[in-house]
């Protein structure tokens, strides 16, 4: 890179590594110490990045989290109804009053500011290993700094299939805090595991979310971020595939002034499926962007991506999506797709869908639009007596159905409908 | 029930003039049919009477019992009892058809004041009537219309309005793409509302469906205009020699 473009990015890294301080001690000590070394190469993104063309960086940079308002909803928080592992982190600090016991057959569960001072611990083959993979082809600075300053998360071993799912409750109490977490999941051969989270858990988060399924694993993942408005968020998933697993991630996300959600999926053994999908709506001063890569490097796998946004009084959305096919990924099947619904002119949606392809027998698909309601089908609906509101959030509500059908489990599909519905009726009044 | 008059009716974007004029008047209790050739103006009535977007009135006025239609929205003209069986039904990709159906019936019921239908009542109520239209239970799961044949889109209709027991059906041209036996089914399904306190005006093109819901009254729209009314020997007429003598008697 040239040096006066990298130039304000050491120079963003160095303001910001003066407010943070290097966890010590045990196995990951070594992670984080190389976490820093890729993080002091490549600098903080800037705006000038071509992968943040789309994006602002800037207070995803800044040294102090930008002030968030705490946001005070009325409703319970999503799946707190359901049987689960809940663990509660406020402004990213675990919060043991809030949370169950960290045990659960089938799965081993720690915290990673325990069990990261260890000497010897099966995380250390997983975190920041899969972070590393990712910087390339595509630099990912803020998830080196991740890793290199997560002041905790959770380290989860399945070697079963647990009777309930995990459950990652992310509390924001504090207008500045500024949360790191990492966590780290290894799915061994055969097993098989839900996790959820929710909540806006601080006023600035940065979170990582390392997942390596092994051979015929499986990982599901369903995430609720919002309706907070304030807040930032910068993620990254990483994951690594093995023959015959899958990998299923679904992210709903309603308001929040930025959000970058970036996924990384590496298939390295034949026959596995991977799907992440996006469901977002944003409102006025919002800006959503899903970076997806995916990386086909065995033969026989399928991924799909369906990203849909519905966005109104100025709000943004973007999508950076891109399917790799390596030269022996014979049989791949990779679908991609992204779709805004603008309910106003005033927003707008700015899509860079990839295809990037060098094996000869494979059948990828990818295609982005942006478009409004349909006219016809809002006049059909009102036509048999349902209000113009109403009907517009029917609508949307199918606009959004796509991204839903990637949840497997259809209860908590249904729960995330229920949600959205539930959003959608309270702005009409 | 329905009554329009000097209803003149052209296109917002173009200055085309398609209604010039439609005086029509259906009472409470009985079933009338339009006939008309391509074009004459058919649908474009039905939409302007549901409210669609797209036509402005420049003449002319419709009520429904007595009461104002024109200047409604959509929705309201359906709380109020008017109902339009479409000549190509709309596609909802994500809508279900069952959450459809309830959706509308409770948004009417809400409109008119009353208490939205229980869970277990709707289900019972969709199932009874969908059978009655030989339409199965995976047709009601599937999205509204999507996939549908042509002659399912059709019988979706007819359960539409089956559910929603409207005073003033307009059924546009629900017969074409209908076998034989579902011609027999939408038309029981007709029948089966036929009362005193409702009224049909049905579109069609042909004299197969009046045999089986025999019109009161029998209207030729051409150009415009109803420009001849008669009794069901109308149709017979239609169907026999077309609408050649019919038109150059009234021209
Ligand atoms: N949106 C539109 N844009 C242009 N022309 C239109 C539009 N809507 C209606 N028309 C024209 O108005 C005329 C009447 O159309 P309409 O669909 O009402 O006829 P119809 O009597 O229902 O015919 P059919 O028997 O074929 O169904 C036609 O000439 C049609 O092309
Ligand atoms: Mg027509």
């Amino acid at each position: 890179m040239m040096v006066a473009l990298l130039k304000p990015k050491l120079d963003a890294l160095e303001a910001r590594l003066a407010a943070l301080s290097l966890p010590e001690g045990g196995w990951s000590a070594a992670a984080r110490k190389d976490a820093l070394s890729r993080l002091g190469a490549t600098g903080l993104p800037s705006a000038r990045d071509e992968y943040w063309k789309y994006t602002r960086p800037d207070t995803l940079n800044a040294p102090g989290a930008p002030r968030a308002a705490v946001f005070e909803g009325s409703e319970t928080p999503i799946f707190s109804q359901r049987d689960r592992l809940k663990i509660t982190f406020v402004d990213g600090v675990f919060d043991p009053a809030q949370s169950d016991a960290l045990e659960l057959e089938g799965i081993t569960i720690e915290r990673l500011a325990e069990a990261g001072t260890k000497d010897i611990h099966w995380a250390k083959d997983l975190y920041g290993v899969l972070e590393a993979r990712g910087q390339s082809p595509v630099e990912r600075p803020l998830a080196a700094l991740n890793t290199a300053f997560a002041t905790d998360g959770i380290l989860i071993h399945v070697t079963g299939t647990p009777s309930k799912p995990v459950s990652l409750v992310y509390i924001h109490r504090d207008e500045v805090s500024d949360a790191i977490l990492h966590h780290a999941v290894k799915v061994e051969s055969g097993a098989e595991i839900t996790l959820l989270e929710n909540g806006p858990a601080a006023a600035r988060f940065n979170k990582v979310l390392e997942v390596e399924v092994a051979d015929g694993g499986k990982f599901h993942h369903v995430r609720a971020q919002g309706r907070d408005h304030e807040r930032r968020a910068a993620t990254h998933i990483f994951a690594r595939l093995g023959e015959e697993s899958l990998f299923k991630s679904f992210t709903m996300t309603a308001n929040g002034v930025l959000t970058r959600n970036e996924c990384v999926i590496e298939f390295t053994g034949d026959d596995a499926v991977a799907h992440v999908a996006g469901a977002s709506m944003g409102d006025g001063d919002f800006h959503h962007d899903d970076t997806v890569f995916v990386t086909h490097d065995a033969v026989n796998c399928e991924s799909r991506q369906v990203f849909k946004k519905v966005l109104r009084n100025g709000a943004t959305g973007v999508f950076q999506g891109k399917i790799l096919v390596k030269k022996d990924a014979q049989k791949t099947d990779g679908y991609q797709i992204s779709q805004s619904l603008l309910l106003d002119e005033d927003s707008q949606f700015l899509a860079k869908p990839e295809l990037e392809i060098y094996a000869d027998d494979v059948a990828c698909s990818h295609g982005s639009t942006s478009g409004a309601i349909d006219d016809t089908a809002l006049y059909y609906l009102r036509s048999r007596g349902v209000p113009r509101r109403e009907a517009q959030d029917l609508l949307t509500l199918a606009f959004l159905a796509e991204a839903l059908d990637e949840i497997e489990d259809d209860s908590l599909a249904g729960e995330i409908r229920e949600r959205l519905d539930g959003w959608l009726a309270r702005r009409r009044g | 029930m329905l009554e329009i008059k000097g209803l003149e009716v052209k296109l917002e974007e173009e200055d085309k003039q398609i209604l010039k004029g439609v005086d029509l008047t259906v009472e409470a209790g009985s079933v009338h049919a339009i006939m008309g050739p391509n074009g004459s103006g058919k649908s474009t009535m039905s939409y302007v009477l549901s409210g669609r977007d797209g036509y402005e009135v420049t003449g002319g006025t419709a009520t429904l019992n007595g009461e104002d239609l024109l200047g409604l929205e959509p929705e309201e003209r359906a709380a109020k009892g008017l109902f339009l069986a479409f000549q190509y039904p709309v596609e909802i990709p994500g809508v279900g058809n069952m959450t459809f159906l309830r959706t509308a019936l409770n948004a009417q019921r809400k409109l008119r004041g009353e208490d939205e239908i229980s869970s277990a009542d709707f289900l019972k109520l969709v199932r009874a009537k969908a059978k009655e239209l030989k339409i199965d239970a995976e047709m009601l799961k599937r999205p509204v219309n999507v996939g549908f044949s042509g002659g399912e889109k059709k019988r979706n209709e007819i359960l539409q309005m089956a559910m929603l027991e409207p005073k003033m059906c307009i059924l546009d041209e629900t017969d074409s793409g209908l076998d034989v036996d579902a011609m027999k089914l939408v038309s029981d399904g007709v029948n089966a509302l036929r009362d005193e306190g409702r009224a049909f005006l049905v579109i069609t093109h042909y004299q197969r469906l009046l045999d089986h819901i025999h019109p009161d009254v029998v209207h030729i729209m051409a150009n415009g205009r109803i420009v001849k009314t008669g009794g069901p020997e109308l149709a017979m007429e239609v169907e026999k020699n077309g609408y050649a003598d019919i038109l150059s008697e009234v021209a």
